[in-house]
């Protein structure tokens, strides 16, 4: 077969949270994001590296509890294992918790896997006060052991070494209690073909019920299925009221066996300083005001004062505006007479003036700050409490604490929180959130620029809030109503607090906004060309004209139809063409807010249009693309109303 | 002692609702759906339980232990039905009726010790206390309770986990919430934290339900 062709491949599998991606870039010299928020690598990473003169694959896989998957980052994990002969598995595991994270190792043995065991965070086990003896461990299980503390790189050569020199799948495995035996063996007897877990836990898996399995088997062995049908129902049947629960307390006792003599637990003193500051964030009444301040000092001053203001009044206001611009549009204007060439390049809506500008001066900076927090709060622990202090309030609108992390990715970049929204495990949950991400999160690039537009008119910015606030709660409050399904069930491991580390922090930042910036800056050049298309053929203010109606209805100038077309290209967009339009000071103060709101609300940019149509499918992404533009208009022209009937802020 | 027919243990059950909870001077014979001369009748009158003057059936004192336990043993019998098994409306009362001539010898201990010594059924009539309720009181016994009975700081051992959904029951168990381990309750609102190992878990009230803890301290 062409696949053993290919390098050997070393995987690597574990529960979330415990440092496989560490493990992965100091294996192959490649970043993949870390983290220490579970559930974070949904996607396979793959890299490269050579140990003892041989060149090995390596791929990094989202964390799982069991070969038994439950939500779609498992299944992911699993399916390599199902379908992968992998020539070394490293099995990661946390070693303040090996007595939870052992029985998946016994199952990784009892599925026959080349299997190296990496006891990982062993400094922050000993601080627990938990002593290891390892050799014995490693004597016990019967396979190679190694200790380490891999953001620290020790026991990396102790890991090579064993890579290295490993030789053969391990010893059998040992036994369960005999009547479970009798069971496995009769049905694994009837299993011919040949099974990358092995007969044995093949056979496990699909007493456990798990149904991909025994599809899986059902196609493997064709005409003998029938065979084995009915034997596995009768031993489905007979076990059905506690078999998942009996494996379970099986591979404890056998947990237990193999810790003797290799664990000894001293009594811990006092709960550390972490542990207190862990609290503090949980407790609702202390956790709520730190949620403000982190909102207010994270989001309103770093990103919104900081990157929004100082950076970009830098980088636009000076770099452009005085030395990079002048100089750009002297030099194009140099290059070409052609005047439909010289507004491509540095016109109105040229690749130059607003392709690049835009990007770089305006979006970069308020992405880049809002990044460097976002990984500064993931790698404290700060994310996981933060669901759980929520989750109350987010069962009311039909989702659970997990939708946390998508949402709060979502003020970074909506694009990239909608693609994440697969980790949520309902459909129901999924569309709920992608609804929401799309009508009422305004991604960082969008918040900067409105932060910084509404912050110079009191009252504009409260009045903004608590439209979004509001509509955030009743548009999640009525699909939770309508969209079929149950309240999903939260549940949800929180990994201890961490000093973040500043390179952690800082390769993770520029690696999610080099991703950005990849991303975005072909999109910003597309729709420039596509804008200045438009304006050379006049189509553009013919769909501006067309717009106009309806903005002129809202109370707006029609000049500000330019703004949401260039909103649907992309959101902040939309939002710096507002800048633009206040800078030439067309606004009144209600004009800016009703502008503003109708902004954030109305249509995402045509990536995340993009992005919806991939995750949710054609019908859905139509549907809620015409929701939120009705709603965003609707609730524009009523706060219109409202704010000129009232007289707030005239 | 004898056991009583199912017939006669209904005959005292009915009798001791009218007595003691209703206030009623006896039954008539007709709204007991009663012949004079049923044979369970007979039994009763026999063991110097009931008194039978004409129409009227009244409870003797000596009646009233054996009465009092079968309208407990039905009570729990309905309990179980309704809460455990989950059977309910007309059909939980019809299967209440027949199961609880079973619950002799203990095993209406057992099943009390199981519901954790309720008070009332489900229709909130009161369940007469056993000699098993009566020691859980004085011992001040907390019996199996789910975590959402706990105070934060509290810790005990994990008991079992009710079985509603075999993949919720997969998510605890793979997080190491499995019976024997012991598990110690940080936080209440507005998510329950616990903790199991080294390590903490967040979960909703509806899989905090699920855990059942015992020998809380």
């Amino acid at each position: 077969m062409p696949k053993e062709a290919t390098q050997p491949r070393i995987v690597l599998v574990g529960n979330p949270n415990v440092g496989k991606s560490v493990l992965f870039n100091v294996l192959t010299g490649s970043y993949t994001t870390v983290s220490n928020y579970p559930g974070t690598s949904v996607e396979v990473s793959r890299g490269r590296c050579r140990i003892a003169a041989r060149s090995y694959e390596v791929l990094d896989t989202p964390g799982m509890y069991s070969l038994m998957p439950i939500t779609e980052e498992e299944r992911v994990a699993r399916k390599i294992l199902l379908e992968d002969r992998p020539e070394i598995l490293l099995h990661v595991i946390d070693a303040r918790n090996i007595e939870r994270m052992l029985p998946m190792t016994l199952q990784l043995i009892e599925a026959g896997q080349p299997l190296i065991l990496v006891v990982n965070i062993l400094d922050e086990a000993e601080r627990l006060g938990m002593k290891f003896d390892l050799p014995q461990l490693q004597q016990n299980l019967g396979i190679p052991v190694v200790g380490a503390v891999m953001k620290r790189r020790e026991g990396l050569e102790e890991l090579k070494q064993a890579i290295a020199s490993y030789h053969g799948p391990p010893a059998p495995f040992e036994a369960y209690a005999a009547d479970l035996e009798e069971d496995v063996a009769r049905l694994s007897v009837l299993l011919t073909a040949d099974y990358p877990l092995g007969a044995r836990a093949t056979a496990l898996l699909m007493m456990q019920r798990d149904y991909e399995v025994e599809d899986m088997v059902q196609l493997e062995e064709g005409e003998g299925f029938p065979l084995l049908q009915p034997v596995l129902h009768a031993i489905k049947f007979s076990r059905r009221v506690d078999l998942n629960l009996q494996i379970s307390l099986e591979r404890k006792r056998l947990t237990r066996k193999m810790l003797d003599g290799v664990l000894q637990q001293e009594i811990a003193d006092s709960p550390p300083l972490s542990e207190r500051l862990s609290r503090l964030c949980m407790n609702p009444i202390t956790g709520v005001p730190l949620l403000l301040l982190v909102l207010y000092f994270g989001l309103y001053q770093f990103v919104g004062g900081f990157g929004a203001g100082t950076l970009v009044d830098f980088l636009e206001g000076t770099l452009f505006e005085e030395y990079l611009n002048p100089a750009a549009i002297n030099f194009f204007n140099g290059l070409t007479d052609i005047y439909w060439l010289r507004e491509l390049l540095a016109g109105e809506y040229g690749l130059w003036t607003l392709g690049v500008r835009y990007a770089i001066a305006l979006i970069l900076p308020i992405v880049g700050t809002f990044f460097l927090v976002f990984s500064i709060l993931e790698d404290t622990g700060y994310f996981p409490r933060l669901a759980m202090l929520v989750d109350r309030l987010f069962k009311r609108i039909g989702l659970s604490g997990r939708a946390v992390i998508p949402l709060v990715l979502g003020f970074g970049c909506d694009t990239m929180a909608t693609m994440v929204t697969r980790t949520l495990e309902t459909k129901r949950e999924r569309v709920i959130a992608t609804v929401l991400l799309a009508l009422a999160i305004p991604c960082s690039a969008q918040l900067g620029v409105i932060l910084g537009l509404l912050s110079a008119v009191p009252g504009a910015l409260m009045v903004w809030l608590l439209v979004m606030v509001g509509i955030f709660l009743l548009i999640g409050f009525l699909s939770a109503q309508v969209l079929p399904g149950e309240n999903p069930v939260f549940y949800m491991e929180i990994p201890p607090m961490r000093m973040p580390q500043l390179r952690n922090v800082l390769v993770k930042t520029l690696t999610r906004m080099q991703s950005y910036f990849l991303e975005i800056l072909p999109l910003f050049l597309v729709a420039s060309v596509i804008l200045w298309a438009g304006k050379m053929s006049g189509v553009l203010d013919d769909i501006v004209a067309a717009l106009s109606p309806v903005v002129t209805t809202l109370g707006l100038p029609a000049e500000a139809s330019a703004a949401f077309i260039f909103g649907f290209f992309r959101r902040d967009f939309g939002a710096a063409g507002l800048y633009d339009l206040q800078r030439a000071g067309l606004l009144s103060p209600i004009q800016l807010t009703v502008a503003a709101v109708t902004l954030t609300l109305f249509v995402p940019c045509i990536a995340q249009l993009l992005m919806m149509h991939k995750e949710r499918g054609l019908k859905t992404a139509v549907a809620i693309f015409f929701f939120v533009s009705c709603l965003a208009f609707g609730t524009g022209w009523s706060l219109n109303q409202f704010l000129l009937a009232s007289g707030l802020l005239a | 002692m004898e056991k009583l027919t199912p017939q006669a243990e209904e005959i005292l059950e009915a009798l001791w609702i009218a007595t003691v909870e209703e206030k009623a001077v006896g039954c008539l014979l007709n709204d007991l759906d009663l012949g004079p001369n049923e044979s369970a009748l007979a039994e009763l009158v026999k063991l110097a339980y009931v008194e039978k003057r004409g129409e009227r059936l009244s409870l003797r004192k000596e009646g009233r232990p054996e009465a009092e336990m079968t309208v407990r043993r039905h009570r729990l019998a309905e309990r179980l039905m309704m809460d455990i098994l989950n059977i309910q409306g007309a059909k939980g009362n019809d299967q209440a009726c027949e199961f609880e001539h079973l619950l002799h010898e203990g095993v209406d201990t057992k099943i009390c010790t199981l519901l954790n010594h309720p008070t009332t059924c489900p229709h909130g009539k009161p369940i007469p206390p056993g000699t098993c309720c009566e020691e859980a009181r004085s011992k001040g016994e907390f019996g199996v309770v789910p975590l959402t009975e706990l105070k934060a700081g509290q810790s005990g051992e994990i008991a079992y986990l009710a079985l509603s959904d075999g993949q919720k029951m997969q998510k605890l168990m793979s997080m190491g919430v499995l019976p024997g381990n012991q598990l110690e309750l940080i936080q209440r609102f507005p998510s329950y934290v616990f903790k199991v190992g080294n390590s903490q878990f967040a979960v909703d009230d509806t899989l905090a339900r699920e855990i059942h803890i015992r020998d809380l301290r």
